[in-house]
């Protein structure tokens, strides 16, 4: 099972934080703080794989990935795949780069809920849902195109751009 | 699950249920129903509820859902099963979560399903899923990963579960593409599976191919995957290590942590007496480094563990205990002080006195070399004392005024430690106790004088205990003492008269002068006569003053403490020197615990009582075998270097070969040579000193130990042949058609090979002609081309970007439409200095330069 997806900046602040158990906001916060305090110290051109039994507890590993600015990390125990975990967080970015075009933190700063529906879409419960982005893509279309119908609070906003003539 | 006799129900169908008409099988659920109504355990045909719970028509899927819900509570397995054969892939791949989970609780009420699961994964990997479910070219690779997870439960240990797996498991390592993450995600999986089922030889070849693909990869990831696979195959296969050993030396030297652990865990799995010393030396190089305290314990447990499972030499495993301790103390069990402690009190030898106080010796002389330094654990120092305390002087090479001083040294420097103070202060007794019991004078130190004198007015009790016990027992004569402390005893047992009948005519004497006799506390009880509970009263007043936990003790006891109250309190703390009781606490020294000091003055006097009236307090340290039993395996192990040398030619014809390939530092050749064998520069290996003085330790009882090298050695090769015994192969890799069988049966079928395994030709027979196989639906289906397409030259892209591993100088190609996106770049970065937000770095426009 995935125990979380956590996307944070290079300054160790928390751009997404999803957790599939519960945990208090205090230890989500601690433990935001120690992976960073992994990850920061770790050398390029070295392996994505943590054993992060001290951090999160027995059993639990976690997969990062650098892109650019921002780290992606995903938390998850032994019933999942290092390498497949590594290929669902490419399937994830590459889904945030389509919905976005471009994608830059300050994206996903803004369009916390967007990203948050993406997420839902490639990982529900901490099971693997979807892995084509293109479908994913599809179905964060549809939900928008329903919102924009209904003329409810909107989960998805188009993008900065709408945001900014607000 | 029990199925009652046939006859017993002659209303419900046995036989196949296919020539049954639906008409007809719907009445047989409703007679079920009542069945179960009546009490009676109908579970032998819920199975056809629930296939009439799938039926077409409308009625019948009524009466069999009605009946479903009615019949099966909701753990019950069939709700998963339901599901599992469920049309849409989604929903099967989704039950594969629970049932994963509920199968690592128990696999065995689910050995049943592998066909189902077997069947499943091959159908899946044989493209039979929509092409939606691809990724990368991968068919639906999350389920195969997911059941290759639950075959590998299910399959360990059980034979005929793994038989029926090798032929699938074998198709999908020879598909896998090996150039996508993915693709080696699913033969990572594979050989999990193939080191957890019973061993086919075939598999086992192709995983140690797929292990040395994963190896030589330049990605880190993919290193650290093979060493995490070579890990689980080398229970199967010990001698595959010896190919990769250069890989595995390159990755323990690697900066990346995460390697190296996954490393260290190899290697902690393939140490045996061989290598021990190298593999340990190496942990503990590493341990010093680290700063992760969770990791440190994790790796310092492990270095005890491996210690004293193959320890070659008692110097080699004194040497690594202190280095344990010294850097990780504070860290590692107490109880492996005590371990110590006791294996340096028993000795090594099975008899062998001069091996034994060889090895104190050589503790003694070590210790005193490391106690000067700061900042030692507080577990390590008390190991130190206690040492000191048995055995510094035992040999002679120390006075005693030496060792006393450097007991006096440690307790000053660590006086915020009272436990180590105890240590100290029980071990300086010990040594002047010795000092006496042989007849010298003993002149006691200025230093230790003081410390004494400090530590009886202590604000703990029980170093207070200690102190005055240590002036009382000095005092005593030569004789005296020989008794009481004898020179190294603490192995023996300690008899306790429990009826303390030494006490006989102490107590007959009392009588005389008019005592009253003693009452035993379960006849006290309301025979308090008023005298002496005025008394007690009084006295109680007395004390408490400081007393703070009132009305704690029941008032019962209250007589028996009839003689302290005679005593004025004062006296009450000093414990009477009487000779039974500095025995008792001489023993108690090493394991009395430290809890019960607490300063409370009632407690104390307490504690005099209970020694002479109450249960024994103190119950001598049982004298356990596991640290001997260990020893055993020790010494038999430490003959058994030469036992490497008969392998030795097929490892140096393999190692020239990589060699002449690669031009290999020598440094990590020896380091091979000795992690993996040892046989192949016997000359150069390095052998420590310990060792060495091993051998020449062990000289007397060599002869038995040469047996018992030998014994162990034929042990080991048999152990070593008995997996390479190839189990019955059903497999052929080459020939996937002779297998097909069995494994095409459609899960359906198997559910009614549930109802009665008698009749399974038959249910075979029916899930032939009627229902189709449930993925061949998707097989013919209309592929959505537009997916598939857009798919493949995207998928390609992506490996190249997760290959590259760079992060930061990667070329990202995926969108073709991304060239001159500057102007939507612009717009942002000029909408951030509207906004009076910095970005954190001088490009907030991310992926910009990473995708051209």
């Amino acid at each position: 099972m995935i125990r979380g997806v956590i996307v944070m900046n290079d300054q160790g602040k928390p751009r997404l934080v999803k957790f599939y158990d519960y945990q208090t906001v205090e230890k989500q916060q601690e433990l935001i703080r120690r992976i960073y305090g992994v990850l920061c110290n770790r050398a390029e051109n070295v392996s994505n794989f943590i054993q992060a039994d001290s951090i999160c507890g027995p059993d639990t590993q976690l997969v990062y990935k650098t892109y650019a600015t921002l780290y992606f990390v995903f938390i998850f125990d032994s019933s999942e795949n290092e390498l497949a975990m590594l290929d669902l967080m490419q399937v994830f970015v590459e889904t945030l780069d389509k919905c976005f075009s471009n994608v830059c933190e300050l994206d996903i700063v803004f369009n916390f809920n967007k990203v948050y529906t993406i997420l839902d879409e490639i990982i529900l419960g901490g099971q693997v849902l979807e892995t084509s982005s293109a479908e994913v893509v599809k179905a964060v279309e549809e939900i928008s195109k329903l919102e924009k119908a209904s003329n409810t609070t909107m989960l998805v906003p188009k993008s900065i751009s709408g945001w900014q003539s607000r | 699950m029990d199925r009652p006799p046939r006859d017993q129900h002659p209303n419900v169908p046995h036989h196949g249920a296919r020539d049954i008409p639906k008409h007809k099988m719907k009445g047989y659920i409703i007679c079920l129903l009542y069945v179960e109504m009546v009490g009676h355990d109908a579970s032998f045909g819920y199975i056809h509820a629930v296939k009439m719970a799938h039926d077409d028509s409308l009625s019948l899927k009524r009466a069999g859902s009605l009946a479903v819900t009615l019949l099966l509570n909701e753990d019950h397995g069939l709700t998963l099963l339901t599901r599992l054969c469920d049309n849409d892939p989604g929903v099967m791949g989704a039950t594969l979560c629970p049932l994963s989970d509920l199968i690592t609780i128990d696999a065995k009420s689910y050995k049943d399903l592998v066909i189902s699961f077997v069947s499943i994964l091959k159908q899946v990997a044989e493209r039979r899923l929509p092409k939606s479910y691809d990724y990368h070219q991968m068919p639906a690779p999350f389920i195969q990963i997911k059941l290759l997870k639950i075959l590998a439960l299910l399959g360990s240990g059980d034979k005929q579960a793994s038989e029926q797996m090798y032929t699938v498991v074998g198709d999908i390592m020879r598909k896998c593409d090996s150039t996508s993450n993915i693709g080696n995600a699913v033969l990572y999986e594979c050989i999990c599976c193939v080191s957890s089922i019973l061993p086919n030889p075939k598999l086992l070849e192709a995983a140690a191919d797929s292990i040395s693909k994963f190896l030589k990869s330049d990605s880190h990831n993919l290193k650290y995957m093979g060493i995490d696979a070579l890990g689980r195959l080398i229970k199967m296969s010990p001698e595959i290590a010896e190919q990769h050993q250069l890989a595995v030396i390159d990755c323990l030297e690697d900066p990346d942590d995460t390697l190296k652990r996954k490393t260290f865990e190899l290697l902690y799995k393939m140490t045996k007496s061989s290598n021990v010393e190298v593999i340990v030396d190496r942990m503990i190089d590493y341990m010093v480094n680290i700063n992760d305290n969770h990791y440190k314990t994790e790796i310092a447990s492990r270095c005890v563990e491996l210690a004293e499972q193959f320890a070659p030499s008692n110097q080699w495993f004194i040497q690594t205990m202190n280095k344990v301790f010294e850097h990780a103390g504070d860290l590692v069990n107490i109880k492996v002080a005590h371990n110590l402690m006791r294996l340096i009190a028993e000795g090594f030898g099975e008899d062998d006195e001069n091996a034994d106080s060889q090895l104190r010796s050589s503790a003694v002389e070590s210790y005193l070399r490391i106690i000067g330094e700061p900042k030692l654990p507080s577990a390590f120092l008390q190991v130190i004392c206690w040492v000191l305390g048995e055995y510094g002087t035992a040999d002679g090479k120390y006075s005693a005024s030496y060792i006393t001083g450097k007991l006096c040294d440690v307790a000053e420097s660590h006086s915020s430690d009272d436990t180590v103070k105890a240590y100290a202060v029980a071990a300086l007794m010990k040594i002047y106790a010795f000092e006496i019991a042989a007849g010298r004078k003993v002149d006691m130190l200025p230093e230790c004088q003081s410390l004494i004198e400090e530590l009886s007015a202590s604000h703990s009790t029980d170093l207070q205990q200690r102190a005055y016990e240590l002036q009382a027992v000095i005092s005593l004569d030569a004789h005296a003492i020989g008794s009481v402390m004898p020179l190294d005893a603490s192995c023996e047992d300690i008899e306790i008269d429990k009826s303390l009948s030494f006490l006989n005519s102490f107590v007959q004497q009392s009588f005389e002068k008019g005592a009253q006799p003693y009452i035993p506390e379960n006849e006290r009880s309301g025979v308090l006569d008023v005298s002496s509970l005025k008394s007690q009263d009084h006295h109680e007043v007395s004390v408490h003053s400081l007393r703070f936990e009132a009305y704690e003790l029941p008032k019962p006891v209250v007589p028996s403490r009839a003689p302290p109250v005679s005593l004025s309190p004062s006296t009450d703390l000093v414990p009477v020197p009487e000779p039974s009781y500095p025995k008792e606490v001489r023993q108690t020294a090493s394991v009395s615990s430290f809890s019960e000091a607490g300063p409370s003055e009632l407690k104390l006097r307490l504690d005099g009582v209970q020694k002479k009236w109450g249960k024994p307090t103190y119950s001598s340290p049982a004298p356990s075998t596991s640290s001997s039993s260990s020893q055993k395996t020790v010494n038999g192990v430490t003959q058994s270097d030469s036992m490497g040398n008969p392998n030795s030619k097929t490892r140096n014809t393999s190692y020239d070969s990589r060699r002449s390939q690669v031009e290999i530092s020598p440094e990590k050749q020896k380091l091979a040579a000795s992690l993996f064998g040892g046989a192949l520069k016997p000359e150069k290996r390095p052998s420590s000193t310990g060792h060495k003085v091993s051998k020449t330790s062990i000289n007397s009882g060599a002869k038995a130990h040469m047996e018992k090298g030998v014994i162990s050695d034929s042990e080991i090769s048999t152990e070593k042949t008995t997996p390479l015994q190839p189990p019955p192969d059903l497999l052929d890799l080459g020939e996937p058609s002779v297998t097909n069988m069995a494994p095409f049966v459609d899960p359906f079928k198997q559910l009614e090979g549930l109802l009665d395994p008698s009749q399974d030709a038959s249910a075979l027979d029916y899930g032939g002609s009627k229902s189709p196989d449930f993925m061949s639906l998707y097989a013919d289906m209309p592929t959505s081309g537009q997916t598939s397409t857009v798919a493949n030259p995207l998928s390609n892209n992506l490996e190249s970007f997760g290959s590259a591993n760079g992060g930061s100088t990667v070329v990202y190609p995926t969108q073709t439409n991304k060239g001159p996106n500057l102007r939507d770049a612009l717009e942002k970065d000029a909408l951030v200095r509207q906004m009076g937000v910095t970005p954190s770095t001088q490009n907030p426009n991310l992926f910009r330069d990473l995708l051209g």
